[in-house]
């Protein structure tokens, strides 16, 4: 089932990557024939030259974006983080959460009053602001 | 007179050279395609677009799937491979009751609901059968949260081809334009299958974390259905703390639980407090806390259905206090700002025990949501 799913994916790829590929052969080839054409036909190279440098950078940006959409399939796991704590002397400690953590799991003895520490809290932290929008 | 011959050239581009007749000619060409063949060219546009969003879909969900049988395999280590069970699963389906006579569909679809959550605690034991009660818990939310992902997949791809198969602009342009909406609920839910999976705190625990809060080391006991009580001292006031029992993905009933501890205390209860993670509007900040009346509390209706029905007998005040989160951050792993928000709402919450409540009044505090990775 999922094998049939991911060639599925990629077979459509291939599709856009083939075309965009032969967008991109035929752009080279009016490129080359507008540096052929220059001295003796000035404007049919200057046609060659827009049409070729058009095709490339749609091309190209075709490539990137399929890149990025790409990338943007990934399903990103957050970095989730645990504070551990000790009540009695306040001594507090952050640490990547492992499975098994949950809030106000007793764990092993503080190293300086000997009391049991607890998790207090587990979180991920959001990097990225929202946007205000100005209103 | 003028012949075509002359009048041609001007035409298509002003009599100039063969190169620029031909583009003049192109001009034209594709104002009389988009004149006849816009509005299709338009919806062509719009099934690549849906097509691409199906394709990620398609992705999210194959991904859930693959999470939550390496999961099922890690914990609840099954003899045989148990992807044809979790396929299974996956497509299982709940039919609400008949609404013609609406008399009594409550407890109806009460019933449904408790007949399909002990089948599918079941079928997770079957899968995995060397899971506790904690992971099996945990592994039922991972499979709903594939369940979920798989439901929204085939739901876009059963509009797509509709839509494709009748050419109708209007099927596509409806699914194209709930699409980002549609995404960023996927989104949130292919990253509440990783929360659900390792136990972590999500955003929807905003509640049980202020009841654990404010519960914790004192003593508990089970309450009707798999939700714990704890009497705390409050303010002068007794305060009877409810919330789902963790650390397992849970959201108990706490409908029902208030409802019995209201009975057991023969209605003398000055007031009810619900806290609950509520729908943020745009614009609004995360972890926001905000004040109101009424039974704050989501889900099919059952709970809400009867602590009202409870509240009404006994004519008990009702307020609730909600943190404000989007359905994003509602599935995935909690945010710094909604974990701090929890001493922001202990502190509401007292505001109103002082203002609405005297001294010596027996409360009840319940902290609705679900209490994955949140002990008491």
């Amino acid at each position: 089932m999922s094998e049939n799913s991911s060639s599925a994916t990629t077979k459509i790829s291939t599709y856009l990557m083939s075309i965009v590929l032969l967008v991109l052969g035929m752009s080279i080839v009016a490129l080359i024939l507008a540096v052929n054409f220059y001295p003796s036909d000035v404007s049919m190279a200057l046609y060659l030259l827009v049409i070729g440098l058009i095709a490339m950078g749609l091309s190209v940006y075709i490539l990137l974006q399929s890149r990025k959409r790409a990338a943007s399939m990934k399903i990103e796991a957050p970095k989730v983080m645990t504070t551990v704590e000790c009540r009695k002397c306040g001594i507090k400690n952050v640490r990547e959460f492992q499975r098994g953590d949950f809030i106000f799991k007793d764990l092993e003895a503080c190293q300086k009053c000997n009391d049991n520490m607890i998790i207090t809290a587990i979180y991920k932290e959001v990097k990225e602001k929202e946007k205000t929008y100005g209103v | 007179m003028f012949t075509a011959s002359q009048v041609l050239p001007n035409l298509f581009g002003g009599g100039g050279d063969s190169i620029s007749q031909i583009l003049s000619m192109l001009f034209y060409v594709v104002f009389i395609v988009f004149l006849f063949y816009g509005q299709r060219i338009q919806m062509y546009v719009m099934i690549r677009e849906v097509e691409g969003s199906l394709f990620k879909l398609k992705y999210i969900k194959e991904e859930g799937r693959k999470i939550t049988i390496e999961t099922i395999k890690e914990i609840g280590k099954p003899q045989t491979d148990p992807s044809a069970r979790v396929d299974r699963y996956l497509e299982y389906f709940t039919i609400a009751p008949q609404s013609m006579d609406p008399a009594g569909i409550v407890y109806k679809l009460d019933h449904i609901l408790d007949v399909r959550d002990t089948r599918l605690k079941d079928e997770v034991k079957l899968m995995a059968p060397a899971s506790d009660e904690v992971q099996v818990n945990n592994l039922e939310n991972t499979l709903e949260a594939a369940m979920a992902l798989n439901f929204i997949y085939k739901v876009v791809r059963h509009y797509y081809i509709q839509g494709k198969k009748t050419l109708s602009l209007y099927i596509i342009m409806q699914l194209q334009m709930i699409l980002p909406l549609v995404m960023k609920e996927a989104e949130a839910y292919a990253s509440a299958l990783k929360a659900f999976a390792d136990g972590q705190p999500i955003g929807d625990g905003a509640g049980p974390l202020v009841a654990a809060k404010l519960m914790h080391g004192y003593e508990t006991r089970k309450v009707p259905k798999d939700c714990v009580v704890a009497t705390v001292p409050i303010e002068g006031r007794t305060a009877l703390i409810i919330k789902a029992e963790g650390p397992g993905g849970n959201v108990g009933k706490p409908g029902d639980a208030v409802q019995a501890v209201i009975e057991e205390n023969e209605g003398k209860i000055a007031n009810v407090i619900m806290i609950d993670a509520g729908l943020k509007l745009e614009g609004e900040t995360v972890g926001e806390v905000a004040e109101g009346i009424g039974a704050a509390i989501g889900g099919p209706g059952v709970d809400q259905f009867k602590i009202e029905e409870t509240v009404v007998k006994y004519q008990i005040q009702l307020n609730a206090v909600i943190v404000k989160e989007d359905i994003g951050d509602a599935v995935s792993p909690m945010r710094k700002e909604i974990s701090d928000s929890a001493d922001m709402v202990i502190e509401r919450v007292k505001n109103v025990i002082l203002e609405r409540t005297k001294e010596g009044d027996k409360i009840i505090i319940v902290g609705v949501g679900n209490t994955i990775g949140i002990g008491q």
